[in-house]
């Protein structure tokens, strides 16, 4: 097992990479405490905006806070948020995608309708409208997230579904009685979901950028708790006097947004029975 | 006359046309009756509306108008329940081998489905009435934990028979089951086939454009053309005394294993395509390609008429001989 995971990262170093630094993500964001070498709230009026020393490794943000302690101390709120979205995102897609698909008639023109409805609003002015029914916080920010996100995965699935349903292996089960409860998880799903899983890769990563829209807005993070996505708010107000202050969550926020989508690639190729190679 | 296993009667399956303005009329009133242990042959070209009637006798199209009935029961009267537990009687095996194969399932896995869904045998015997079919096609018991695409064509195919014989079907549509196979393994399948009849007592409906195939398995053959039954006979009958100007072309464009000066017979060269099936000529829908159609045929549709004990033709022309 542990020797088959070694072998699949030799032959795929870019996968093995993001996995790597998404399991060292994950570590760093559990012991966050442990790691971080300052409290995340400890200010310092004497020390604002200060570069990059060794005592401070990437610096002191506005209120004198080390940057690097703050980055760690975000990990968990900034991963929880994207998971968070894209669970109530497939949750509520992925189900609703292959019903219309699967059924067809009514229940498609209904919910493809809706659909469509859902994906014509901005979505962050959805987000805002659903965090003001639900209450300002991240969790509730991240689920309005999330429901905005549902459509996209629903019409995907749907569109996948309307293909599969479609193939004589479908037919063949059918022919030997199987329910549609047992072809959809055994004979739609699993030939469906190839393109999904790369969907929800993205949608992770739009999932980070999304966390850091609400925040930046006051709807997500509430301060002073930091998240990668308020940190970058918070830089981007000193951009003229301290640009540097953008990098830590700008890069943090892209890496981990490439590693999601890099390992989503490979995960969709491992998936696959035809595609194994050689 | 004993039950027969199935009865189309007057089976109409039309399908609307992509803008839904026309209907394209795939099976226009057909009716036979297969009866039990016997090889029930379909011939006919593509577009001829074949495989939509084996697909209708299986219950994966419901008839237009007609009924399709098995052994005398109507299974579009039975709830969906009942009709999911009635249809293992009845098993199609498909064209495409690999198609009919889900790419994400071991071959163990798709050979096993249908006693899962089933339910009849327990759990734990599955694996071992699953492979015990695999190995009775042919099928070596390694090959059960691979995957359907690093399968030969012929290997799949006989992983779809295996699969339809785990639920004891007493009749299985043959829906061109060699065509997309290699000739040099054609034989092999057809020759399993008839095995498997006189093993597990089956019937077969086996639908082909290929008349040497059909002429070598079937006790019966019936010659389809755009959506319609031009003639039905034995195939000895068929090929020797055709009455049907259409049976006639078919015979002499099979290719005959003969230098040219050496063959009998004139070959007849049909003019022109199949007609469109959304709007097929009136009267006789072989006319526009028949070389002997007169006036009569475009206004009036051809009876379908018994000329001999057994062998029927729709042609006004057709008389029956001493």
């Amino acid at each position: 097992m542990i020797r088959a995971l070694f072998d699949w990262m030799r032959d795929r170093p870019a996968a093995g990479l993001s996995l790597v630094f998404l399991a060292g993500l994950f570590v760093l964001a559990i012991f966050a405490p442990a790691i971080a070498p300052y409290l995340p709230t400890a200010q310092n009026a004497n020390d604002t905006l200060a570069e990059p020393t060794l005592a401070h490794l990437l610096g002191t943000d506005d209120l004198g806070r080390d940057v690097f302690s703050r980055l760690i101390h975000g990990a968990p709120a900034t991963l929880y948020a994207s998971f968070l979205a894209v669970a109530v995102a497939s949750l509520l897609g992925i189900p609703v995608g292959l019903l219309a698909g699967f059924l067809g008639g009514w229940v498609d023109d209904i919910v493809s309708r809706i659909i469509d409805t859902l994906l014509s609003f901005p979505a962050i002015v959805l987000a805002i409208g659903v965090t003001g029914a639900l209450g300002i916080g991240l969790t509730n920010g991240m689920i309005a997230v999330g429901i905005v996100f549902s459509p996209q995965l629903a019409r995907l699935v749907r569109a996948q579904t309307l293909v599969v349903k479609q193939e004589l292996y479908v037919d063949a089960a059918r022919c030997f009685g199987a329910s549609a409860w047992r072809i959809i998880p055994r004979h739609i799903m699993p030939n469906a979901i190839q393109p999904v899983i790369v969907q929800i890769t993205l949608l992770l990563a739009v999932a980070l950028l999304a966390e850091a829209s609400l925040s930046f807005l006051g709807l997500g993070v509430q301060p002073p708790q930091p998240s990668w996505g308020s940190m970058l708010a918070r830089a981007y107000n000193y951009m003229e006097i301290a640009p540097e202050q953008m990098y830590p969550p700008g890069i943090a926020i892209l890496l981990t947004a490439l590693a999601f989508n890099t390992l989503g690639e490979a995960l969709r190729e491992a998936l696959d029975p035809t595609a194994r190679r050689r | 006359m004993t039950q027969p296993i199935v009865a189309v009667e007057n089976l109409r399956v039309l399908f609307p046309t992509r803008d839904r303005k026309e209907t394209v009329k795939a099976v226009d009133g057909v009716s036979f009756a297969v009866q039990p242990g016997e090889t029930f042959g379909i011939i006919g070209e593509s577009g001829s509306g074949k495989s939509t009637l084996g697909r209708a006798v299986v219950c994966l199209l419901k008839p237009t108008e007609g009924r399709v009935l098995h052994n005398g029961g109507n299974p579009h009267d039975l709830s969906a329940a009942e009709l999911r537990r009635a249809r293992r009687e009845y098993q199609i095996v498909f064209q495409d081998p690999n198609a009919a194969l889900n790419p994400r399932m071991t071959i163990l896995r798709s050979v096993r489905e249908p006693l899962d869904i089933a339910g009849t045998v327990p759990s734990g015997d599955r694996d071992r009435v699953a492979l015990e079919m695999l190995d009775r096609v042919g099928i070596a018991p390694e090959f059960s934990t691979r995957y359907p695409h690093e399968l030969s064509g012929g290997q799949k195919q006989r992983v779809n028979i295996a699969r339809v014989l785990t639920v004891r079907p007493k009749l299985i549509v043959c829906d061109e089951v060699v065509a997309a196979l290699d000739v040099s393994i054609r034989a092999g399948i057809l020759n399993l086939f008839a095995d498997l009849q006189r093993e597990f007592g089956l019937t077969y409906l086996f639908i082909t454009h290929d008349l040497g195939v059909v002429s070598h398995v079937s006790s019966r053959i019936a010659v389809m053309y755009l959506g319609a039954f031009m003639e039905l006979g034995a195939p000895e009958a068929l090929v020797s005394r055709p009455y049907h100007p259409y049976t006639e072309a078919l015979m002499s464009a099979e290719p005959v294993p003969l230098p040219s000066h050496m063959r009998t017979g004139q070959r007849i060269v049909l003019q022109g395509e199949i007609p469109s099936p959304t709007n097929p000529p009136s009267g006789c829908r072989f006319r526009t390609r028949c070389p002997i159609a007169k006036d009569l045929c475009a206004s009036k549709t051809p009876d379908w008429r018994e000329m001999e004990p057994g062998h029927f033709a729709a042609c006004h022309f057709a008389e029956p001989r001493p």
